[in-house]
């Protein structure tokens, strides 16, 4: 099994976030590996024991996300790949992401790509649907189960609560929901191998990709934050009192029932 | 301004979703021919209905491969109108079905998408699309640089236009060959969600920790019932196994912004409070009077849930006797 997953260095979920000239402020943040993508390293590395084969992890971003890398490659995966668009690339967006991720793996004959279902910072989920339609490969998104037999591969998909069991074949790339398993955190000696284990940087030059081929199709006008919520009202008296009083705010004031 | 907008209609066993009516209304605001897309086994029997919300024509596609959706099977079918219509926009629901059509339809129109969209600023060329990121910490202001304007609306955000029965327009249909599916749907299997969709519910009840067991969410769930919502849940509620994780809110999980939110027992950490704090109206309910998500609601309870939620669900139905 030659298996990929597509990792991205995220805030973490701890994080507030703070906003200053327009921009999100990152000085000082902790960054994390996605939390969808670590079920996706799981699945990947549960796969490669019970089959064999090889777990790649690849990213796009700056030099900063090798930590996230070293992490994945501490849980187990075999081999990291950086593809670096610092110096060439101002933005990026899930078209430009895909676009890139396609023109790596286009020749890397990958049975299985995993990736999280959503990134916890953009959130649109983009990027798998659209690698695999560019590689011309079948996708599956949001699974809570993957079982492979030969060819053949099993799939349970979320959607929106219901289970819908899903028969479909290699090569196949999928997304993971939260349920999938449960990721493993790095062991010691997980840390001191993955130090050794090759990790590869690359160029959009190393992949033959003009600069203009990867425009972005998104403009972003303003980020900002949410109006901060006033403080509310804690009611207090008898508790039967509370409960009918706080109906009849509801009834009356909100007007939501 | 002349534009034509693809609005893809999502029914769920048989009938029309909601969202699909707020799609028509986000159309209407972005260009001025809604044409609504139909797609599945045999659907055309709803499509007067999308006219009433406001589609200006409809166009149905229906096969028997398109009995259960597959994105091979309504990804064909829906290229199929791009090329009869040639639309300069399109909207779709973000839901299970629209999140996972839409990026295989950007990508081979090689156009940008914008995901997720809360609330449209201006109309027609110059729209510009809000959108949560950091599930809902932040917000950002976009717009599609060229090319075809493709969004997502995230379900209960923008308003539909009121139902005309009296509206007409046309409703037509495009053949297709579904050919090539690689995906094979062998069974669908309904869990917790009978009834009300989490994502599209107008009404929230979540419990967290203090819910203490699986049992613990009946009385939740009861109440829910009675306001026509759904039941929702903490991670902290998912991990200690009182219920399946599709009920999880929050920054991993569903981000949902219901007209009513009543958190039970929940503390409200932060991440928590990224998947519900944009809920138009909150109410919390917990035994700790400096629990978290105090700061975030518009109601406070200082009391155990297990007294507080069937008094409520008492009152609730008092309520709706006299009314």
């Amino acid at each position: 099994m030659n298996i990929y997953v597509l990792v991205k260095r995220t805030f973490d979920t701890e994080e507030k976030i703070v906003i200053s000239n327009g921009q999100i402020q990152e000085d000082g943040a902790e960054f994390i590996i996605n939390p969808y993508d670590e079920y996706a390293i799981e699945e990947a590395i549960q796969k490669r024991d019970a089959l064999g084969g090889k777990v790649t992890v690849v990213t796009i971003g700056g030099e900063d996300a090798e930590k996230q890398l070293r992490t994945a490659l501490a849980m187990g995966a075999d081999e990291a790949v950086l593809i670096n668009t610092e110096d060439d690339l101002d933005e990026l967006d899930q078209y430009s992401v895909a676009y890139i991720l396609s023109e790596y793996l286009k020749d890397k004959e990958a049975d299985l790509i995993l990736a999280g279902n959503v990134a916890i910072d953009g959130g649109s989920g983009q990027v798998g649907p659209r690698l695999a339609d560019l590689l011309g490969i079948n996708y599956v998104t949001t699974i809570t189960s993957l079982e492979i037999d030969g060819e053949t591969v099993k799939v349970v998909r979320d959607i929106e609560g219901d289970s819908e069991i899903i028969e479909t074949s290699l090569p196949l790339l999928v997304t993971a929901q939260q349920g999938l398993n449960e990721p493993r955190y790095p062991s010691l000696p997980g840390i001191m191998k993955a130090k050794k284990k090759p990790l590869a940087e690359l160029e959009l030059d190393d992949l033959d990709i003009d600069e203009d081929d990867v425009e972005v199709k998104v403009e972003t006008v303003e980020i900002y934050l949410p109006p901060q919520k006033a403080a509310g009202r804690v009611l207090s008296g008898d508790l039967q009192d509370q409960v009918k009083e706080l109906v009849n705010l509801l009834h009356t004031e909100a007007k939501v029932i | 301004m002349s534009n034509k907008v693809l609005v893809l209609a999502e029914t769920r066993e048989g009938s029309l979703r909601n969202v699909s009516f707020e799609a028509i209304a986000a159309g209407k605001k972005i260009g001025d021919e809604v044409v609504a897309v139909l797609i599945g086994e045999s659907v055309a029997g709803v499509a007067n209905e999308l006219i009433a919300y406001g589609a200006d024509r409809v166009v149905t596609v229906e096969h028997p491969h398109l009995k259960t959706y597959t994105s091979d099977g309504f990804g064909q079918a829906f290229m199929a109108v791009i090329d009869q219509e040639q639309p300069g926009a399109l909207v779709f629901g973000h839901t299970a079905l629209g999140k996972d059509l839409s990026p295989k339809i950007a990508s081979k129109l090689q156009s940008g998408l914008i995901s997720d969209v809360t609330e449209i600023e201006g109309e027609g060329d110059d729209a510009v699309f809000i959108r949560p990121i950091y599930s809902g910490k932040a917000f950002e202001k976009v717009k599609i640089k060229d090319g075809v304007v493709f969004i997502t609306i995230r379900p209960n955000n923008i308003a539909p236009l009121a139902k005309d029965a009296s509206r007409s327009g046309d409703v037509s249909s495009v053949s297709v060959d579904i050919t090539n599916l690689r995906t094979i749907i062998k069974e669908v299997v309904r869990k917790a969600s009978e009834g009300v969709d989490l994502s599209e519910a107008k009404v929230v009840v979540a419990g967290g920790r203090g819910v203490k067991s699986e049992e613990g969410f009946g009385p939740l769930k009861e109440l829910a019932d009675l306001l026509g919502g759904a039941v929702g849940a903490s991670r902290g509620a998912c991990d200690a196994d009182y219920c399946d994780y599709s009920l999880q809110i929050g920054q991993t999980g569903k981000v949902v912004t219901p007209d009513l939110y009543i958190a039970a027992g929940i503390s409200g950490a932060i991440q928590h409070l990224a998947g519900m704090s944009n809920s138009k109206v909150i109410v919390a309910i917990n035994k700790d009077p400096e629990a978290n998500i105090f700061k975030v609601a518009d109601y406070g309870i200082v009391g155990d849930l297990f007294e507080v939620i069937p008094m409520l669900i008492q009152e609730f139905k008092a309520l709706k006797v006299n009314a």
